[in-house]
């Protein structure tokens, strides 16, 4: 279903030293660096499955998101997503597909989230009895019945992450990338969007790509983990595989220390 | 196609809610049409006006007045600041998860925008303008046809300007500030289109560069033609005209656009 081959990028960061003798001479000569985001990276995944995808923070997880759904267009490597390229396909892809960014947000600010979820209906396209199973559906698990009609500034963090799964997930996706879904959540809102990837997954059979640095989100949902570090796959295995090699240590220690043996 | 129409009905609703805005920027332009018209009469009052410009106080005064009227169809820096934040911080990650093109999705947005701003201005001032006294008085326009070609042309002209306006927001892919952008598109491009000096005015071979520039056609054009100044044999051409500048920017704004989003760097982690 999700395939990718030898996928790399990098970026180009204009760079100086403190102190305004740097910044003037940073007018006329400009010095670049080029940071390696992502080298090389090949795995291929099944549907319905659930991935964790862990890494340190600047590892190259966002950015293998980013080419994944289409946003960013890779410097070299093949990636095939159910068939189509995300980056060349982009518009007939991206009704394939739903994506959490956990940082950001897609819901219009000023307006009840029920305006935005209206014009998502029309932006997919769904039918309107699609439109409404699924609303129901999302409404219910996501416990979304007080919110829908409250003005989007006016929700907690909590309220809104869960508003922002459910707009992901309107137009019925079968892949569904979640980059950090549970930053910052308290641990109810924690539970309940986690009950609900597993709900999703089960019943519908939704393939999830999920990424975290929260390693409770990693044990409760994913049944294979794939490690990144340095714009390098260090690890892709079964969770247990992974946790049997270090025995007693949590999972928080078991990631410390495998970040350590590979140096990053 | 409906998605456009949802997005830009979503963001026409948005736009009717900034009232003490337009409260504000009826003021200002009400303050400003009058000062601009006492420089013209004194203008006039000195000089034999048909010696020098073929545009007679009376139609200045509709041009001015529309002008004022239709600030938020015509003037470059009128901005939508959530596209620019879109670009600078990375959240122009989720348009691009959505199965629309962009250029199309901004341009419907922008133009929603703009629409719902000179509704809730341009009625005061224009009842304003239509009941003030001599020589402050806004005239009726001479004939129906001029006034059908008229809201023609403005339609037109509006069309037009948010397809120059793109620029200004593709350009950010680059510059990563709206600033600049805006300064200097916004300054030479106001000034092209007659909103400092009405293009009539302007020195002989000003007109030329302005007449030879997109930015004419979409306010002094329309105002002039309001009023008669620009004959109805000549307005029709205009729209013409107008048309092809329409698919000549939309045509260059896309492949700018295209180029943009494939090097797009999404910014922030």
């Amino acid at each position: 279903m999700i395939q990718l081959n030898e996928i790399s990028k990098s970026f180009k960061i204009a760079k100086r030293s403190a102190g305004l003798r740097q910044a003037m001479k940073a007018l006329f000569v400009r010095e670049y660096s080029h940071v390696n985001a992502l080298e090389g990276i090949s795995f291929r995944i099944t549907p319905g499955e659930i991935v964790g995808y862990i890494g340190p923070n600047g590892a190259g997880k966002s950015t293998t998101i980013k080419v994944m759904s289409g946003i960013m267009v890779p410097d070299s490597g093949a990636c095939s997503i159910m068939g189509y390229t995300p980056w060349k396909d982009r518009v007939a892809y991206v009704r394939n597909i739903g994506v959490v960014f956990g940082q950001r947000s897609q819901l219009w600010w000023d307006v009840p989230v029920i305006d935005s979820f209206e014009l998502l209906k029309d932006i997919y396209k769904i039918s309107g009895t699609e439109y409404k199973a699924n609303l129901e559906l999302l409404t219910e698990t996501l416990d979304l019945g007080a919110l829908l009609h409250t003005p989007v500034r006016q929700l907690s963090l909590g309220q809104r992450m869960r508003c922002e799964i459910a707009a992901s997930l309107l137009h019925g996706p079968r892949i569904l990338f979640l980059d950090e879904p549970t930053i910052g959540l308290d641990a109810v809102s924690k539970l309940a969007v986690r009950q609900f990837i597993k709900d999703i997954n089960k019943e519908k059979g939704v393939t999830v790509i999920l990424t975290t640095h929260d390693m409770n989100d990693i044990e409760a949902l994913a049944d294979r983990i794939l490690m990144i570090g340095k714009g390098r796959l260090l690890y892709d295995g079964g969770l247990e595989k992974f946790r049997g090699q270090f025995g007693e240590k949590t999972m928080d220690e078991a990631v410390v220390q495998m970040y350590r043996e590979y140096q990053i | 196609m409906r998605a456009y129409i949802s997005v830009g009905k979503l963001r026409f609703i948005n736009g009717l809610q900034y009232r003490s805005a337009a409260f504000a920027g009826i003021a200002t332009q009400f303050f400003w049409g009058f000062i601009i018209i006492m420089i013209y009469k004194a203008f006039f009052s000195q000089n034999d006006p048909l010696r020098m410009t073929s545009i007679s106080l009376d139609q200045l005064v509709s041009y001015v007045w529309l002008q004022q009227a239709f600030i938020t169809f015509i003037v470059l820096w009128f901005r939508d600041a959530e596209i620019f934040q879109l670009i600078t911080t990375g959240n122009i990650a989720y348009e691009l998860c959505r199965p629309c093109a962009i250029y199309e999705y901004w341009y419907v947005k922008l133009l929603a925008t703009r629409l719902a701003s000179a509704l809730l201005r341009c009625f005061p001032i224009l009842i304003a303008a239509f009941a003030l006294p001599q020589p402050y008085r806004m005239e009726n326009p001479p004939s129906f046809v001029s006034f059908a070609l008229f809201a023609v042309t403005l339609c037109m002209g509006l069309l037009l300007l948010v397809s120059i306006s793109m620029f200004i927001y593709i350009s950010v892919f680059w510059t990563m500030s709206p600033v600049g952008s805006t300064l200097m598109i916004g300054a030479f491009g106001e000034f092209m289109a007659g909103l400092i000096i009405p293009v009539p005015l302007m020195p002989e071979w000003l007109q030329k560069i302005a007449y030879s520039l997109p930015f004419r056609w979409t306010a002094d054009f329309p105002f002039r033609v309001y009023s008669g100044q620009i004959p109805a044999h000549d307005a029709a051409w205009g729209i013409l005209v107008q048309l092809v500048w329409l698919v000549v920017l939309v045509t260059l704004g896309k492949m700018l656009m295209n180029k943009a989003l494939r090097q797009v760097v999404v910014q922030g982690g």
